[in-house]
């Protein structure tokens, strides 16, 4: 067997990243404003909001399915828009309100009616797309208080579930905006 | 009186911390620590001959990279290929992976290298900057080509054959000849993929005080890959921890283990004395994880008028991937699955599981039986059709009564026991599934339909489904002192409410209230033995387990109580956690307080604990303070191991409309009957079915890996292998019978892959009807269709003065 194998460094630690050759990358210093609160963070340019929110400001409800703006995992709101956090860099986002799926409880931290749907209606199972249906549905629920089940349907189609069926996340934004208009009327 | 929660469509405990973004996943853990990234085969089959890291080292951050010798150096079985994990008689050419290959390479994506950086943008820079050079060797992609032989996967494999399983009953060839019918089908289904949201991950951490390796990894089974761990590392087997956070999403993908990467990442960890965490991203999970489904499939079955099948021989072809890590499971729960819910006494049947270079084979919701269904269900439609019967008459004629189980099928399972049918009544269910989906109704239907200019079919698929296989499932029950429950269990969840069901189990039988019931799952601390989350098993194994561990521990607390309570045991009950003497109310203890006397002390650090110290009490001075063959605390271990495993079934039906120009398919009505005995759950037995249906509906009109012949996947997206979204799957209607297993306490059988069985099946027979032409290819997209009608209507002016001698037909 004429297998040749070079490796002209090894370097298992102990490791010095001083003798790094190369240069590191340049950081961008940014504020992220996410669930009213501001952050400030040192990111490279190319750093996706994705992976900001989850690993640099720890809020890890944000999940990344596929990483090219497909499944709606990753689903954020950026000025009370859907926007898929997969697909849009870091620094870009300077300057605008994040909303996250930790964002959507109501002031006294309990569940808001979007969340507290999908309770009641099964709308979860293993819960990893979970996060992007809640801030697509919160959105959708402003500009459409009352859908029917189809346009619930159709309202959803952008976020890719493989455990539910769906169908009760259907029922689940009919529930929900049943519970934000009895809130109203509180 | 307590509230029983079992059979109520309890809200599930874990969905407040899901919603709120506080679910714990893979890649939510180990924050700091570095990152792999792996370099991976552009080629599907390729000797490596020169692999250079050095571009690699120069990237800023970059700590390590990783090639085979590193394994090897770590420890020798790391670098010795992956465990042939399910060996199988039938297996004549094993071969597994190297975690990192050392020598050749067997499809596009197979791992060649690993860099581990800082940060995983720097991690995938570097890798990019690894130089693998290759000599490039011939691809061997799909059932045909293999079987062709021309070239081989690998050396060790002639015919490119990796198993080979023959089984008989009772003498198949003489009673088809002997028929009145005879018919020949051949059909073929394509590959598929589980794609779990999230895909895999590892994390891992050793602890060179302790001298321990602590894994997360989002897997189906915490104990096998603590085992497979420890035996790759030479590693003691109390040296390692495997936990299971949450798991988004498995559908058989995640059983498969150890993963490549989970033995990189955890001897990287092991050798550097660090944390390293992999998060696999999605084209990694296209190409490196695994597929499943693809089979051709030949049937030959003869039949008298009514339809009842005489004989029957089926013979299929499997195409498992590069290796054969999980054994052929597939192929296996395809050939024991045929026979469904029909009598089939005189039966040959074969399978052939090839290798091919393309990505591994493991088990995905179903596991080898909706090819099982597709092939039964297809051939009953053939039946129907070369006779002019109703499809559901040809089914009934066949069907199993009700009085005739236990059924034995005669063959073994995938577990190596007795496939016996426990319970079930298809007659019944049938007609619950007619009267659903309104099948004495439709032709008036099609009537209305068809003057609208519309085609409109409506087909079923009925199944069997092996679930709750052993080996065995533990659970382990303690009550604190403050009342709080804590309850284990060995097996991973992945989205099926396990927190919810075995809560619901302990709660009823202990007596206690729900919300003070608290299930781990998957944790190796918590429960060393379990065997996964796999083939439904979940509710059968762990539930039954859960349950015969808190009426040991009921029976214990009772006991302790009744001294306590200076009253005979036999006369206490426990509600909403307080034990009291039935007809004397005023005599109680609460449960949490029994905990207290179960475990005399020492100390004196809490309240409660004041009242178990040697001063807190009366104490009989005849007796030591824990009595012979007891022991202290409230906790109690029991494990549940059936004799065989249970089998539930179920029958769907589907109304499709095909577009007279288009070939656009809609499925327009979709009913499931379901019998997986009494549910623990409705809402979540309901839940599992709908997501099963849908994946079935995707692989009926969907997915479909599309290789080209040198072994590239050109579908390896989001974008372009296609899964349904919430606009391709209808609403889904269901009804449930409820047949008892006899086989366990709970009398329940599995659930989770009901769903997705029969799509294909009634989808294919729903299509069929509507165009008047046998569907014989799944999945089939409306291109598929629109050729299909094409290629007929060529034939059909082709054979008009030629007689008819090759094709499969269920026209009428």
């Amino acid at each position: 067997m004429a297998t040749q194998r070079v490796r002209i460094r090894r370097s298992t630690p102990p490791f010095n990243p001083s003798e790094a050759p190369e240069e590191p990358e340049e950081l961008l210093e940014i504020t992220l404003r996410v669930n009213g609160t501001e952050h400030d963070l040192e990111v490279p340019g190319r750093r996706l909001l994705s992976d900001a929110l989850r690993h640099d400001l720890g809020l890890t409800g944000t999940h990344v399915g596929c990483e090219h703006g497909v499944c709606g995992a990753c689903t954020v709101l950026v000025d009370g828009r859907p926007s898929r956090s997969c697909l849009m860099f870091a620094a870009t986002a300077q300057g605008h309100e994040i909303t996250t799926v930790e964002g959507l409880a109501r002031p006294d931290g309990t569940l808001g009616p979007v969340q507290q749907a999908f309770v009641e209606c099964h709308g979860l199972q293993c819960g990893f797309c979970t996060p992007g249906f809640l801030t697509t549905i919160t959105a959708y629920l402003e500009e459409n208080p009352d859908p029917t089940q189809e346009e619930a349907r159709e309202a959803i189609a952008g976020n890719l579930c493989r455990c539910t069926g769906y169908q009760n996340i259907v029922r689940s934004v009919c529930r929900a905006a049943e519970l934000r208009r009895e809130g109203e009327q509180q | 009186m307590s509230t029983r929660s079992v059979g109520d469509r309890v809200q599930r405990k874990e969905d407040p911390r899901l919603v709120s973004g506080q679910g714990h996943y893979l890649d939510d853990l180990s924050q700091h620590a570095l990152a792999a990234a792996f370099v991976r085969s552009p080629h599907a089959h390729a000797r490596i001959t020169d692999i250079d890291v050095s571009g690699a080292l120069d990237v800023q951050g970059v700590v390590a990279v990783w090639t085979w010798e590193d394994l090897d150096q770590t420890h020798e079985a790391a670098g010795q290929p992956l465990p042939m994990l399910i060996p199988h008689p039938s297996i004549t050419a094993p071969f597994t992976a190297y975690a990192l290959a050392k020598e050749t390479v067997h499809h596009v994506g197979e791992a060649v290298a690993m860099v581990v950086a800082t940060d995983r943008y720097l991690a995938e820079d570097a890798a990019q900057r690894v130089r693998v050079e290759y000599e490039v060797l011939p691809a061997v992609v799909g059932v045909e080509t293999a079987r062709a032989a021309e070239h081989l996967v690998h050396e060790g494999a002639p015919g490119n054959v990796g198993a080979y399983f023959e089984q008989e009953l009772g003498e198949p060839g003489p009673r088809i000849d002997a028929a009145p019918h005879v018919l020949e089908l051949d059909l073929d289904i394509q590959r598929s993929a589980s794609m779990p949201l999230e895909g895999k991950g590892v994390a891992a951490r050793w602890d060179p005080e302790l001298r321990m390796l602590r894994m997360h990894s989002s897997t189906q089974t915490a104990t096998g890959l603590r085992a497979a761990v420890a035996a790759k590392l030479g590693l003691s087997l109390s040296q390692v921890e495997v936990i299971v956070p949450d798991v988004g999403g498995g559908f058989g993908v995640k059983i498969n283990h150890p993963w490549p990467e989970e033995i990189c990442v955890a001897a990287a960890a092991l050798r550097m004395q660090t944390e390293i965490k992999w998060v696999e991203d999605r084209r990694e999970h296209f190409i490196s994880s695994a597929h499943e489904r693809q089979m051709l499939q030949h049937v030959r079955v003869g039949f008298d008028d009514d339809g009842v099948i005489l004989g029957m021989e089926a013979d299929v072809w499997h195409d498992h991937g590069a290796y054969l890590p999980y054994g052929v499971i597939v192929p296996l729960n395809t050939v024991t699955h045929i026979p469904g819910p029909y009598r089939l006494k005189n039966f040959r049947v074969s399978f052939t599981s090839l290798y091919t270079t393309t990505v591994i084979v493991t088990p995905y919701r179903g596991a080898g039986r909706p090819q099982a269904a597709f092939l039964m269900e297809r051939t009953m439609d053939a039946i129907a059709a070369e006779l002019g019967l109703d499809r559901t008459a040809v089914r009934s004629a066949n069907f199993i009564q009700p009085q005739e189980f236990p059924w034995d099928i005669g063959m073994l399972l995938q577990d190596g026991r007795l496939g016996i049918y426990d319970s079930g009544d298809f007659p019944a269910s049938l007609d619950k599934l007619k009267a659903l989906i309104g099948w004495e109704e439709f032709e008036a239907y099609r009537e209305q339909a068809r003057a609208e200019g519309r085609q409109v079919g409506i087909g079923l698929g009925c199944y069997v489904e092996g679930t709750g296989a052993g080996p065995y499932e533990g659970a382990h029950i303690e009550v604190e002192t403050s009342g709080r429950i804590n309850v284990a269990t060995g097996l991973t969840t992945q989205g099926q409410g396990h927190q919810t069901v075995f809560a619901q189990i302990v709660a009823d039988e202990l007596g206690v209230p729900l919300d003070d019931v608290h299930v781990t799952t998957g944790d190796t601390r918590a429960m060393a033995y379990s065997v996964g989350t796999w083939g439904s098993r979940g509710a059968v194994m762990s539930g039954n387990a859960m349950l015969l561990t808190a009426r040991k521990l009921k029976e214990r607390a009772l006991r302790i109580a009744a001294d306590a309570l200076e009253a005979n045991p036999d006369d206490l009950e426990i509600v909403d956690g307080i034990i009291s003497v039935r007809g004397a109310p005023e005599a109680t203890i609460p449960l949490r307080t029994v905990a207290v006397l179960a475990n005399p002390l020492r100390y004196a650090f809490d309240e409660s604990a004041k009242a178990a110290t040697q001063f807190g009490g009366k104490a009989d001075e005849t007796k030591p303070p824990i009595p012979e063959e007891d022991r202290p605390g409230l906790e109690e271990t029991q494990f549940f191991s059936p004799v065989r495993t249970t089998f539930a079934n179920g029958m769907h039906a589907a109304i499709v409309e095909t577009d007279p120009q288009t070939a656009e398919i809609t499925v327009l009505r979709y009913a499931v009957v379901h019998d997986c005995g009494p549910m623990l759950n409705p809402m979540i037995v309901e839940g599992q079915v709908y997501g099963g249906v849908a994946q079935g509906i995707g692989g009926a009109l969907y997915e479909k890996m599309e290789y080209d012949a040198d072994g590239q996947l050109l579908n390896a997206s989001f974008m372009d292998f296609l899964m349904p979204f919430s606009t391709e799957v209808p609403h889904i209607e269901t009804d449930h019978l409820e047949t008892p297993s006899p086989l366990n306490p709970l009398g329940i059988k599995g659930a989770g892959e009901a769903g997705t069985i029969p799509v294909a099946a009634a989808i294919a027979s729903a299509i069929s009807d509507a165009e008047g032409f046998a569907v014989t290819r799944m999945p089939i997209s409306p291109s598929d269709l629109w050729h299909l009608r094409a290629s007929r209507r060529t034939d059909r002016t082709d054979r008009t003065d030629r007689t008819d001698q090759t094709d499969q037909t269920e026209e009428s």
